[in-house]
């Protein structure tokens, strides 16, 4: 059958189920667009910033394990969803970029609207491919959508210029695809994980520590067993939040920079360390010549061979999917004969419980301002622990990891490597229409909601009910609190001057707005959002204490162990 | 150390910028790179000549193989191998230095390729020590221009890399 490049990029994605395609038309797609018009198996989300469309299409795959899919036109559509492509890259995060280039006679002519897309997103995709001819066009996106999914996945752009999109050829769309230069690792070398099995048996203060790696393998249930046969603790990073259940008693909560202080103590004084899907990142293990220089054995799961002995050397390296290697894990656990050691695990758990009994989460809320951290704790109980929660960058983003507890996989969805401010809107959107039943609510600030506020159209378009929970402090608070530490008090430029009466902004773009100011309000503001106003977008502008910081903290470039908690201060 | 990295890469438009690319944002060093396709067109040969520490060494070879064109990855300096580079040096050659030019190209087995009433244009292979030797044995303010290949290299015996 002979078809048009265009008709053949809408059957591959039917082909490959795509639902959903969040994109912005333009010159170079116009006959991808067109195409897309005479079909109804394949709807679009108009946005209204192509950077939206991809944090968009980032979220719907975050939420829900398949892939996003999303497309741009050509030149300002590429380079406006580059911080899209690049913070999916850094979270590894499977997606599927279509970009239309100008026509093939026209590519280094300058032409309008031309850039050189493969080149300038190459250092932020898995993979790129320019499409030269049209019989190529198919085995390309399938390419695509398995590069994408397969070993450590990530995001890849397919780059095509507007005359093969007109061009005709005979389709048909390969069931699968190999290519002899990729063939990721999928099951973990067996005699490692015996190793692995003796270290853990023979640990007197093991603990386990979990990553992105875990929710993108969709080994949250895995991990769990793991870790109950084990009787181990376990801390997950920001990434890996909902890896395990968050209010479990063996969860020691998160670690790192802004770690409590029992998962960041048990990191650095464990004996046996097991790492899963996570890469030991400067946020999470802060100074890494601190952190060796306790004497430790470290187990390393992860899919990328790359991410093993990068920042840490490791004593038992396993390249493979954690879903895989941690069936194996189970299964030669399950058929040794021995046992963790009972005694030592007790007191470790004593000295774990030491240190839990620190408290390094508390802080009071008083009659006057509301608390940052009190707004999350209300949001946690009043979405009953159940909601999918979008952030953006900065305090608030750490507030929502550290005081909202994750029971599930694929609920807590932010920008952990590349910290992107201005995600949290348009992340909304992708879970919600991922999740089309789910309570979704974004915690943003009044700085990161500006970066993508323009969404608020798209939302009123697709009849979103998302929750805006903005801890708007009048500061750039992240900035705000390093400056306070770090630099004299000097606020250099961390202070959000003008901002807009965002209740009457929300009203514009036909939402509810509300201005909540008193700590007294806060539940019942919330109730309300989620109860009366169930089915509409609320943004929720939440007054909060400016001189509110987030702790503990691990300075950057000190050691784990060394925090400043809220009591120092 | 000095390492030599072989890569086999599928010959693709686009497949050196990946490799050079990588080599920069990550802040690696390349010290010389060389490429040409293979007796199978549709894969080429790099060599890529790096200095780093044995872990920056082992991560340059993980990312390379990290990238989706790569076929295979091997770090010839990790067992017997042969390197060689091939050098172009155009000297002045006239009155008594015309005949001393020639006697150090012999002794270092170079060939004179090009001669003119002044210039020589002398060829040498060797390893990469050999040529900065002949650089040294020859008056410096002779040399008119030079050029090299950068290194290419190859695993001795049964040493082979192949798809």
């Amino acid at each position: 059958m002979q078809l048009t490049g265009a008709e053949i990029v809408i059957r591959c994605l039917q082909e490959e189920k795509v639902d959903y395609v969040f994109g912005y038309p333009g010159g170079s797609v116009l006959y991808i667009y067109d195409e897309l018009f005479k079909q109804d198996q394949v709807k679009h989300i108009l946005v209204r910033h192509e950077q939206a469309a991809v944090h968009a299409a980032d979220a719907y795959s975050r939420s829900s394990n398949r892939i996003g899919v999303c497309m741009v036109t050509s030149g300002p559509g590429v380079t406006n969803a580059v911080t899209g492509i690049a913070t999916a890259y850094m979270d590894s995060i499977p997606m599927v970029v279509i970009s239309g280039q100008v026509p093939t006679a026209y590519i280094g002519q300058d032409a309008f609207q031309e850039c050189d897309t493969v080149g300038i997103t190459r250092p932020c995709v898995k993979h790129n491919f320019l499409v030269k001819d049209v019989k190529d066009l198919a085995v390309t996106l399938k390419k695509a959508f398995y590069l994408a999914k397969t070993g450590r996945p990530g995001p890849v752009l397919v780059d095509i210029p507007k005359d093969i999109t007109n061009l005709k050829c005979e389709f048909s769309y390969p069931k699968s695809v190999t290519m002899r230069s990729y063939n990721p690792v999928v099951k973990g070398h067996s005699g490692q994980i015996k190793k692995a099995v003796q270290l853990l048996l023979d640990a007197k203060r093991p603990m386990i520590y979990t990553g992105g790696g875990v929710i993108l393998a969709d080994a949250a249930e895995k991990l769990t067993k793991l870790t109950r046969m084990l009787g181990f603790p376990i801390t997950n990073t920001l990434m890996g939040l909902g890896g395990y259940p968050g209010t479990d008693q063996q969860f020691l909560g998160m670690l790192g920079m802004h770690g409590t202080v029992e998962a960041n103590m048990a990191m650095q004084n464990c004996d046996v360390l097991l790492a899963v899907g996570a890469r030991f990142d400067d946020r999470v293990i802060g100074n890494p010549t601190h952190f060796d220089e306790v004497e430790r054995k470290i187990i390393h799961i992860d899919i990328d061979p790359s991410s093993i002995s990068k920042r840490v050397k490791v004593d038992v390296p396993i390249v493979g999917c954690v879903s895989d290697v941690l069936d194996e894990l189970i299964k030669q656990l399950e058929a040794a004969e021995g046992k963790p050691d009972a005694k030592s695990l007790a007191s470790w758990w004593k000295q774990i419980g030491e240190w839990r009994a620190k408290d390094s989460l508390k802080f009071k809320q008083g009659k006057e301002r509301i608390m940052p951290q009190y707004v999350v704790q209300k949001l946690y109980e009043v979405t009953g622990g159940d909601a999918f929660i979008t952030s953006d960058v900065g305090q608030h983003q750490m507030w929502a990891a550290q005081y909202y507890k994750f029971d599930k996989p694929r609920r807590w969805i932010n920008s952990g490597g590349l910290g992107t401010m201005g995600v949290g809107l348009p992340y909304a959107m992708g879970v919600r229409f991922a999740n089309p039943k789910a309570q979704v609510a974004c915690i943003t600030g009044e700085g990161s909601i500006q970066m993508c506020i323009q969404e608020l159209s798209t939302i009123k378009q697709f009849r979103l009910p998302v929750k805006i929970i903005c801890l708007n402090n009048g500061y750039l608070g992240m900035v705000r609190q390093w400056q306070e530490m770090f630099h004299g008090d000097r606020y250099s430029e961390s202070y959000m001057d003008s901002l807009p009466d965002f209740v009457k902004l929300a009203e514009a773009y036909g939402h509810v707005g509300m201005h909540i100011t008193k700590p007294a309000d806060v539940e019942g503001a919330l109730r309300e959002a989620f109860t009366t106003y169930k089915d509409e977008c609320v943004f929720l502008n939440f007054v909060t204490d400016p001189k509110a910081n987030v702790f503990p903290m691990v300075a950057a470039g000190k050691g784990l162990s060394q925090m400043i908690l809220a009591e120092d201060l | 150390m000095r390492h030599i990295i072989s890569i086999l890469i599928e010959n693709e438009a686009g497949a050196l910028s990946r490799v050079s690319g990588l080599f920069s944002a990550r802040a690696y060093n390349i010290e010389s790179l060389t490429v040409a396709p293979t007796e199978d067109p549709s894969l080429s040969r790099m060599t890529i000549v790096s200095i780093g520490s044995e872990e920056i060494i082992e991560q340059i070879t993980k990312q390379l193989n990290k990238l989706i064109d790569v076929v295979k990855v091997v770090d010839l300096s990790e067992a017997a191998h042969i390197e060689r580079e091939l050098m172009l040096v155009k000297v002045r050659a006239t009155g008594k230095d015309r005949e001393e030019m020639k006697r150090v190209a012999d002794i270092f087995r170079g060939r004179i390729i090009d001669v003119t009433e002044s210039t020589y244009v002398i060829e040498l292979t060797g390893n990469t020590n050999k040529l900065d030797a002949f650089i040294e044995a020859i008056d410096r303010s002779q040399i008119l221009e030079t050029v090299r290949t950068g290194v290419c290299g190859i695993g001795r015996g049964d040493r082979i890399l192949k798809v």
